[in-house]
């Protein structure tokens, strides 16, 4: 074990200041070190999408990615989506298409669907279900997740 | 939102009252719990197949700083050889030794300095090798059970059992067409991606609470409190959001271990397995080998069945033949049949429920020599379906009569679908596969306590852990007898401490049983609040009526909510152990395109018909019915354990073990008839596990039709379609 690193960076619009040993995960540190648990472990090495946040705007696999790296990014996790008016379309899009059943994978789809959006808010269904096939669901098939992307980039266009 | 179907809440679509927390990152599943000072625990699993253990030496891993306890098979007061392995070990990642660190690297590090010395012994992993008279024997001390008697013989070959009826030799002389075919399935996992995980503590005066993901917090408490020899009353488990389960959560692994630790150390213990782990370490879905020889006569009648099923157990006996067996043919009538079950032990992880065990891989069998059949005969393989298809009163070939059932109903719905009225073909190798399935469901013991609140909403508790939303199907039925809307029940999952002993949420049985359950209560609080309106209007209890959500008597008419400010507190409390499941049916079409370069096989089109006997939250039998047909995708595709030589399991990933992803899937289309079952108050009947049963059969008759071969064995991978159509 060595010294612990001191890493300052920005969660959810926050400055955040934490100590991590180099070896761990974003994944470890958001969950042990900063009891900010939305992110999941479901592989620790970035086969199912449970972990994704959000860096500097891309979508990462938390698990994959150190700690000590999110030294002056801007990390965006599942717990800062909704705001105080209310839930993003894509978690209320969740919610109405029954998209989720156990809800082990949602945090991980709805980061990964949020990135999509950011980048393109109009997809095809095809182009959603290639930029989520990093993301594993094994309740739901897919169909209704994919239901619920297409449905949100539509509110999505219609606000901007 | 009215439903349509005379019922003000059973068959709309509301939210889930756990949903904002799931799409929040707010709700706590099992891993999620942290507390101070807590410790980490791992476990060693076996590096080989199979071994004996000559030796453990943990005292380099004990003096690891950091590291607090170390348990083996010793320490633990009854033998669990599965939680942890006595002096052999069965199957690479089985269970040898627990410790707990202070972190979880630590702990990881500590594995690596326990010292175990193996005599490695030659290992089976292959079912039809394991049944051979010289193959490697597993346990000294298993002999079959056959046919009731025991052969005395260390064999691998836990039991036999055999179903028969008529003359199956009579019926075969009867038909024009026999087919017949030997079919193999390989080991397959549920896929949860929520590993499985486990926090205890233990206090000084002897409780002991357990805080787990699991589908049966009972279940865990018995099973904890039996390997630890403590009295289940001195165990709370609490059960928080289970990250899937599909079956797999119904027994415990981690957490007696976790338990051991937390009582011998005084500090809370969470154990978390890995991926690797929850591949090589816990119960998948047995491999199989099954031949079957069916015959029927040039009009399409079934004349004769004749089936060798034989299950993988894993490293012990218990493999899910008897519930393959039970399932095979309960779609149709059979008059001479014929079933022998065996099932055998080889050098893998212990099998354990996966949605509908057994189920799929005996309708695999079935269906896709139906399927042989209905081409020789040249026959449309739904209309088979309808000749010989089993209705109420006929009996299920091997079991009792079927009650009121929608069999027929899903046939007739898939024939007229628009699926199957449009050509498949389009010059490329494309092929159109159905097929049925069936899972008899079950009912059994469930608690739930509902509490009016003085606003007229109500507090619903109940012991069911919520898989896949039954939360809301739960709380919907209760609201709908109590005529205010199923937002205005609050349901809560509780801990054993807290509500009655409850059945795990597997069989299909939770919408059922705990419903039904809720019904009961709900009744119970009508009556409860009919009687204080009667005191409180001084007229005769007979005087009060309950109707459409509102209390009534000649002079007052009072809504639910006015009546609980009245009547508040009431209770309704019942548990009950609940019978009425019904059975249920699901009939799948499926068109497939198979790339000849590749052999890679795409679903182009999945339509899944399923009899749910009254839909609750139709959005959730509906995902159901699509994760269940997604399920199968990936198990006739590409999913499966794959052994090297030394029987040792090679793609313990999700990347190589390849569970279907949004890319790899079409929209699931699902077909909701409904045959409301008559032992249920709103006709409920178990929708999880069916879905799973058609797939693979399906696609198989799909792929087959495509290339013009019949395809016997699964994962139909790009290496297997290559190979049936002789490029490899």
């Amino acid at each position: 074990m060595s010294r612990k690193a001191h890493v300052q960076t920005q969660i959810n619009g926050e400055n955040v200041e934490f100590l991590c040993e180099p070896r761990q995960s974003m994944l470890e540190v958001l969950r042990d070190e900063l009891d900010l648990t939305g992110a999941k472990e479901g592989c620790n090495n970035g086969n199912c999408g449970a972990c994704t946040i959000i860096v500097d705007g891309r979508p990462v696999d938390s698990c994959c990615m150190l700690g000590v790296e999110a030294e002056g990014k801007e990390v965006q996790t599942i717990e800062g989506v909704a705001t105080p008016e209310g839930l993003h379309p894509l978690q209320q899009k969740f919610l109405e298409h029954a998209a989720l059943q156990c809800g082990i994978c949602t945090p991980g789809f709805i980061m990964n669907s949020k990135a999509l959006l950011e980048e393109n808010s109009n997809p095809t269904e095809k182009e959603v279900r290639f930029w989520l096939a990093g993301n594993l669901c094994r309740c739901t098939g897919y169909d209704k997740i994919v239901r619920a992307v297409l449905d949100a980039a539509e509110i999505t266009r219609a606000n901007h | 939102m009215a439903s349509g179907n005379g019922y003000k809440v059973v068959g709309t679509r509301p939210i889930r009252h756990d949903g904002v927390d799931k799409v929040t990152g707010h709700a706590k599943y099992g891993a999620d719990l942290n507390f101070p000072d807590m410790l980490f625990g791992k476990i060693l699993r076996s590096p080989h197949a199979h071994a004996k253990i000559v030796s453990i030496d943990v005292s380099r891993a004990l003096a690891h700083p950091g590291v607090k306890d170390i348990v083996t098979s010793k320490d633990l007061p009854t033998l669990s050889e599965n939680i942890l392995a006595d002096d052999k070990v069965f199957y690479k990642g089985h269970a040898i030794v627990g410790l707990a660190a202070v972190d979880v690297h630590t702990a990881e590090e500590a594995l690596s300095l326990i010292d175990i010395e193996y005599e490695v012994l030659p290992a089976v992993t292959d079912v039809a090798k394991a049944i051979r008279e010289d193959s490697v024997v597993l346990h000294q001390s298993l002999t079959t059970n056959t046919l009731g008697e025991k052969t005395g013989k260390p064999t691998n070959i836990g039991s036999h059992v055999r179903h028969q009826n008529g003359d199956v030799e009579a019926g075969f002389a009867e038909a024009d067409v026999v087919v017949e075919r030997t079919f193999t399935t390989q080991t397959v996992h549920q896929g949860y991606i929520e590993p499985i995980t486990a926090t205890a503590k233990y206090n000084p005066d002897g409780e002991l609470t357990v805080w787990t993901s699991t589908q049966g917090a009972f279940n865990v408490r018995q099973q904890v409190a039996g390997i630890l020899d403590r009295p289940a009353s001195k165990v709370k488990v609490v059960p928080l959001e289970i990250g899937g389960g599909f079956g797999g959560k119904t027994t415990v692994y981690v957490a007696p271990v976790a338990a051991l630790l937390a009582m011998r150390t005084g500090q809370i213990v969470k154990m978390t397995m890995t991926r690797d782990e929850v591949f090589e370490g816990t119960g998948p879905a047995p491999a199989t080998l099954i031949r079957l020889k069916m015959g029927a006569t040039k009009d399409g009648r079934i004349t004769a069945a004749d089936t060798d099923l034989f299950y993988e157990g894993g490293a012990y006996p218990g493999s899910a033949v008897g519930a393959g067996a039970n399932c095979m043919f309960a779609a149709y009538k059979i008059p001479n049949l014929k079933i022998d079950g065996f099932d055998v032990v080889v050098n893998k992880p212990s099998s354990h429920a996966y949605r509908a065990p057994g189920a799929p891989n005996s309708a695999f069998a079935a269906e896709c020599v139906i399927d042989e059949i209905c081409q020789k005969l040249d026959l449309d393989p739904l209309e088979f379906r309808m000749i010989n298809g089993a209705k109420e009163g006929d009996r299920n070939p091997i079991g009792p009569r079927h009650g009121k059932i929608g069999y027929l109903e899903t046939v007739e719905a898939a024939q007229t679908h628009d699926h199957y009225q449009v050509e498949v073909g389009n010059g490329k190798l494309r092929g159109r596969g159905v097929a049925s399935g069936y899972w008899g469901n079950g009912a059994g013991r469930s608690s739930v306590n509902l509490t009016v609140n003085q606003d007229g909403t109500i507090m619903l508790l109940e012991g069911s852990t919520d898989i896949g939303g039954t939360r809301t199907s739960i709380a919907m039925q209760a609201a709908e007898v109590l005529g205010i809307a199923a937002e205005d029940v609050r349901p809560a999952v509780v801990d054993t401490n807290s509500i009655g002993e409850t059945g795990v949420t597997g069989g299909s049985r939770t919408t059922h049983a705990t419903g039904l359950v809720a019904i009961r209560a709900a009744e119970s609080v009508i009556e409860q609040m009919k009687e204080k309106l009667a005191d409180h209007w001084e007229v005769n209890l007979n005087q009060v009526d309950f109707s459409d959500g509102t209390f009534l008597n000649s002079d007052n008419q009072i809504s639910f909510k006015e009546a609980a400010r009245i009547c508040s507190p009431v209770v309704g409390s019942v548990t009950e152990s609940t019978t009425g499941a019904g059975g249920a049916f699901g009939t799948h079409v499926v068109d497939v395109e198979v790339d000849e370069d590749t052999g890679k096989v795409e679903v182009l089109r999945y339509t899944a018909v399923q009899d749910v006997g009254t839909a609750i939250h139709p959005s959730y039998a509906e995902g159901q019915i699509q994760g269940g047909a997604v399920q199968g995708i990936g198990w006739a595709l590409s999913e499966e354990y794959v052994y090297d030589q030394k029987g040792q399991m090679v793609n313990a990933s999700f990347l190589d073990y390849r569970m279907p992803t949004s890319y790899d899937t079409p929209m699931v289309e699902t077909v909701m008839v409904e045959v409301p079952n008559p032992g249920h108050p709103f006709g409920v009947r178990g929708v999880g596990e069916v879905p799973l049963v058609p797939p693979l059969a399906a696609i198989a008759n799909a792929v087959s039709r495509a290339i013009g071969v019949r395809m016997t064995h699964l994962p139909m991978n790009p290496v297997s379609v290559l190979k049936a159509l002789n490029k490899i």
